[in-house]
């Protein structure tokens, strides 16, 4: 693999950073690596094996570690965890994966049935292109539906496929 | 049925879409949802008195979570929490406890279709105004994992001293739970019974339709009660338990001086008589309604904030006096 950096030498550091919750990972050249300022990682590389291991496995974070944060509300998995208690909509999705086993001890089962709110699409103030240009607004509508799909936000994607049906009728 | 509930609530899960959870809330966010909920509520045909928690004593706030219309979390809280109470007190919201948004409704008696139709309706209304955050898989998304999916939670208070006596309440508490229900104390979670006076509720919410749910509810019920009864068939047979319902009735007759707990052992006692027919003298429903009033914060709030506990148990012998003679 090249070098995520320069694109030209083979990538021989792997690093990975946690800034503020946020999760990256990057591969360098060690040239690159250097430049960046990821070159002196083990400055205490022959003080003790130990040390050595334990800065090995620190680096080896999950890619969604305990100190992901919600960038909504600021929640991670571990202040939920600890309160029992999610932070916001978001976090539902962000976590889903990490909350679906308490959810499904909980109520034994993880798909809602029953009842869902009633949203009205009447109201013509909000929709001011809705009456004028139904076309280009559906043309949007399209659009902003791709992109709620390829965010994986697939509530806003539902009202958008709703919305899209009723216009189209 | 109306000898062994007293009352049944239906609660609805709300939150709102644009903000976090109330526990990541700040109090300004706070605020304006409080006033997004009351302008909500212009558009109801019911009347809401809103009440501001961080403006009332703590003797007022002890005296709704008595009543019901809030609940044991919500006695804390301060700025930028409310309860809207309809006129009647059979309709409350509750805007930023656990969630955003907790409406619910009380109706006297076993009346668990009758109060969720008052919630649905309600909850339409207040969804064409305030858009609720909501997930096609959990449904309501809720602060807590435990209200997913519906968020509603029905419940019934019973009251069931023939079961208590013989024990059997704890061992039909144990299977419930498999059945997607809880049996709790007269306030709700972590509360203890008094007087033998329980709810039971559905404990699941996603996954399951509302209707489905209240149904359970209600078989559940009817079984607990027939349970009941027979236990009463058996229990009533006997002198011993039959002077205690009368003595009972003697002491709340002629007592100068009563706390609440006994108070509520014995009123729990005379119900049992009335509802069996061993006893003439005020109906059950008389009965509960005076199970609100003795209670010591709605004492305070009736007689006075800066009562001692002594001078409750005085007032309280004497309303109850007052009430049997």
């Amino acid at each position: 693999m090249l070098c995520q950096h320069c694109q030209k030498n083979e990538a021989t550091t792997h690093v990975k950073t946690m800034i503020n919750g946020d999760y990256a990972e990057y591969r360098l050249c060690s040239d690159c690596a250097r430049e960046l300022g990821y070159g002196d990682m083990f400055p205490d590389f022959t003080a003790d094996f130990g040390g050595m291991l334990s800065s090995f496995l620190s680096a080896a974070l999950p890619a969604r570690s305990g100190a992901t944060r919600c960038n909504v509300c600021g929640s991670t998995m571990n202040d939920i965890k600890k309160s029992g208690k999610v932070g916001c909509e978001n976090c539902y999705s962000l976590f889903l994966s990490d909350l679906m086993p308490t959810i499904n001890s909980i109520h034994g089962n993880t798909e809602h049935i029953g009842k869902r709110p009633v949203i009205e699409y009447t109201k013509v103030e909000d929709e001011p292109q809705a009456q004028s240009e139904p076309n280009d607004c559906l043309e949007s509508l399209r659009a902003e539906l791709k992109k709620a799909i390829e965010d994986e936000n697939f509530e806003r994607a539902a009202e958008l496929r709703d919305e899209i049906k009723r216009l189209e009728a | 049925m109306s000898e062994a509930v007293v009352s049944t609530r239906v609660r609805l899960a709300r939150n709102l879409k644009e903000y976090p959870f109330p526990i990541r809330l700040n109090t300004a966010q706070a605020k304006e949802i409080v006033a997004k909920v009351d302008e909500a509520l212009q558009g109801s045909d019911l009347k809401f008195t809103r009440i501001d928690l961080g403006t009332i004593s703590d003797t007022m706030k002890a005296a709704l979570l008595e009543r019901h219309l809030i609940s044991p979390d919500f006695v804390r809280a301060g700025e930028g929490r409310a309860v809207f109470l309809s006129e009647d007190s059979s309709v409350s919201i509750m805007v930023n406890e656990e969630d955003h948004i907790r409406l619910q409704v009380i109706r006297d008696g076993f009346e668990p279709d009758e109060a969720y139709k008052i919630a649905d309706k309600l909850d339409d209304m207040i969804s064409r105004r305030l858009k609720f955050a909501f997930h096609e898989r959990l449904g309501y998304l809720t602060q807590c994992p435990t209200n997913l999916g519906t968020g509603m939670r029905a419940s019934v208070m019973l009251h069931l001293p023939a079961l208590d006596m013989t024990g059997a309440v704890h061992r039909i508490g144990a299977n419930l739970s498999k059945l997607g229900l809880t049996i709790r104390g007269l306030y709700g979670e972590s509360s203890r019974p008094v007087g033998a006076f329980f709810q039971l509720s559905n404990q699941v919410t996603l996954g399951i339709s509302e209707k489905s749910a209240i149904d359970n509810l209600r078989n559940i019920t009817t079984q607990l009660i027939s349970q009941e009864m027979k236990a009463r068939d058996n229990v009533l047979g006997n002198i011993e338990v039959e002077d205690k319902i009368s003595r009972a009735l003697g002491t709340l007759k002629t007592a100068l001086l009563m706390d609440h707990s006994e108070a509520m052992s014995l009123l729990s006692l005379v119900r049992l008589g009335v509802s069996s027919k061993k006893l003439t003298t005020l109906s059950t429903d008389s009965i509960d309604k005076l199970i609100v009033e003795i209670q010591p914060a709605s004492i305070m709030t009736r007689f006075g904030e800066d009562m001692t506990p002594r001078e409750r148990d005085i007032k309280r012998a004497e309303i109850i006096r007052e009430r049997f003679n």
